[in-house]
């Protein structure tokens, strides 16, 4: 397991397709210096699932102040976005 | 490099939102032993400043980790040793100014509920243990977040029957002080066969005379995510497969508990003390154990069959949560309470379940008869006679039984009961009518059990 592990989090983006969705969610990583550092993107049964894994090493804010700035901005994109860090995912799913 | 699993991170944002998996309770298990003096006043302000200064940032940290794992801490709780105990030592020890303390300490630092108002008086009482049952039912009467609980019998020792008897006495009293609000000091209280010393749950956690100075103990849920992997299953499946799948979300139930255990403890600057494998069910839809039992392919909860099931499901989380986690305790069980599991008030409401199946049931599973409510009208020596038989079914069986239930005074067979929020709401269940009073008025103590030639 990475070292760095506690530093990383996935950002889980669902919602209907629209333009920008992309756009918007980097920009706001972006200014808090969140880093990207993996994306898949499908589209399942008509809705659009992005998933994320960043580096949050460097971000300039607290994660809570930075989760809430997310969750306003899905609200405003009529998405759903979800933030965790990410070791809960390797620990829950691997023996 | 580092990657994931998209599929694994889907089905875990499935688990929370849609069936509901959460951390059910973190509870603070604290020492009282030092807080002992001769003075109920001295002793009382030794139990607040301890547990203002163990737990005083111990919601804000439970809410920090939920916040970061997105994963809800559904309760923050604490333990202490039995209060009879701390205050055993005390002239004319005034218990329910205690008990008051313990309340006001509760609200200071913001956590739901407090156990440890409790009694061990398996094998008798001191002086001091009859003092304290005396005062029980003005506690529970006289503080919101207090829980209390009483040890009746073991299977080392055989069951105090003269306990018994007064139990009944302290649950009618409790009732009938808090017979304005549906009786619900009574929901508060809990009497054991074998109660374990590191039970996380309420109302039965108390901190042990045996454990640590601080510890803070899991108990784990996700009723809702194991009846939906059965549903999802095959209706052909066989129950190796059911039990197989069982033991695979109870690993992912387990890790997230003990994972998340961890982190808290971490951040409090305690030891983690051990993960409860109990599917605990909420009155929200979906998150009901007897979900399980229709997905396993009964039509309601109290069907013959049901028994099986329990056994079944009971023993495949186990078999899947030790796996997970190095430390289990606790109950650890499937917890079959009426009031608080939706499936479990309908299966209630419309007669499919009646207290002797609920009793059945509870020579499987932990824990006993659970938040059941009876006529207001029973009398004291019926409801002796109920707990008698939970005490007998844990003594034989080796195993934790719990009674606790509600006389809800005022009301009968017909009537609901509502005590709200995860509490939720209950039947009033017919009891059998036929009279207990010659049997438990006897008194003294069934002695201890052979613990050979099992059969």
């Amino acid at each position: 397991m990475e070292e760095n592990n506690s530093n990383q989090i996935i950002i889980t983006v669902t919602g209907k397709d629209k333009v920008g969705i992309v756009s918007a969610v980097s920009k706001c990583l972006a200014k808090n210096l969140v880093n990207i550092e993996d994306i898949k993107q499908t589209i399942m049964q008509d809705n659009f699932v992005m998933i994320m894994l960043c580096s949050i090493e460097k971000m300039t804010v607290s994660f809570k102040e930075f989760k809430d700035n997310l969750l306003d901005l899905g609200e405003e994109l009529g998405m759903e976005i979800w933030i965790q860090k990410k070791d809960i995912f390797d620990k829950m799913h691997t023996i | 490099m580092s990657s994931f699993n998209q599929k694994q991170i889907l089905e875990t944002i499935e688990m929370i939102k849609i069936h509901h998996l959460d951390i059910r309770t973190t509870t603070l298990s604290l020492s009282l032993r030092d807080c002992m003096s001769q003075d109920t006043k001295k002793t009382a302000v030794k139990i607040y400043d301890k547990i203002v200064k163990y737990a005083k940032n111990f919601v804000s940290l439970a809410n920090e980790i939920e916040n970061e794992y997105s994963i809800p801490i559904v309760n923050k709780r604490i333990a202490l040793t039995p209060v009879s105990l701390v205050g055993e030592s005390c002239d004319n020890c005034d218990y329910v100014y205690i008990a008051k303390m313990i309340d006001k300490a509760a609200s200071e630092v913001g956590v739901d509920f407090v156990g440890g108002f409790s009694a061990l008086v398996d094998k008798g009482f001191t002086n001091g243990d009859l003092r304290f049952f005396e005062q029980i039912p003005e506690a529970l009467a006289l503080t919101k977040k207090l829980c209390s609980s009483v040890n009746l019998g073991t299977s080392k020792s055989g069951v105090n029957m003269d306990g018994v008897l007064k139990t009944a006495d302290v649950i009618k009293k409790t009732a009938i002080l808090t017979k304005d609000s549906d009786s619900i000091g009574a929901a508060k209280f809990v009497c054991f066969c074998n109660a374990v010393t590191d039970n996380p749950f309420m109302a039965g956690a108390f901190c042990g005379v045996n454990e640590a100075e601080c510890a803070l103990n899991i108990g784990v849920s996700g009723p809702g995510v194991v009846s939906s992997a059965i549903y999802d299953l095959s209706p052909e499946a066989d129950f190796g497969q059911v039990s197989n799948l069982i033991k695979k979300m109870a690993f992912k139930i387990t890790v997230a508990g003990e994972f998340v255990g961890r982190k808290l403890a971490k951040k409090m600057n305690i030891p983690f003390g051990v993960i409860d494998l109990s599917l605990a069910p909420t009155p929200l839809k979906g998150d009901s154990v007897a979900e399980i039992f229709k997905a396993m392919g009964l039509e309601q909860a109290g069907a013959h069959g049901t028994t099986m099931a329990l056994a079944m499901l009971n023993d495949a989380v186990k078999k899947g949560g030790i796996m997970a986690s190095s430390y289990v305790g606790g109950l650890s069980g499937a917890f079959i309470p009426v009031s608080e599991d939706a499936g479990m008030i309908e299966a209630a409401e419309i007669g499919s379940l009646t207290i002797d199946k609920l009793e059945a049931m509870t020579s499987v599973c932990s824990v006993g008869l659970d938040m059941i409510a009876i006529p207001g009208d029973t009398p004291n020596s019926t409801i002796a006679g109920m707990i008698a038989d939970e005490m007998a079914i844990g003594m034989i069986n080796k195993k934790t039984t719990a009674v606790r239930i509600i006389p809800v005074i005022g009301k009968n067979v017909g009537d609901k009961a509502e005590f709200g929020g995860l509490l939720g709401y209950a039947p009033i269940m017919k009891v059998n009518p036929y009279s207990s009073l010659d049997f438990v008025k006897r008194g003294g103590r069934v002695p201890a059990p052979i613990h050979s030639m099992n059969n």
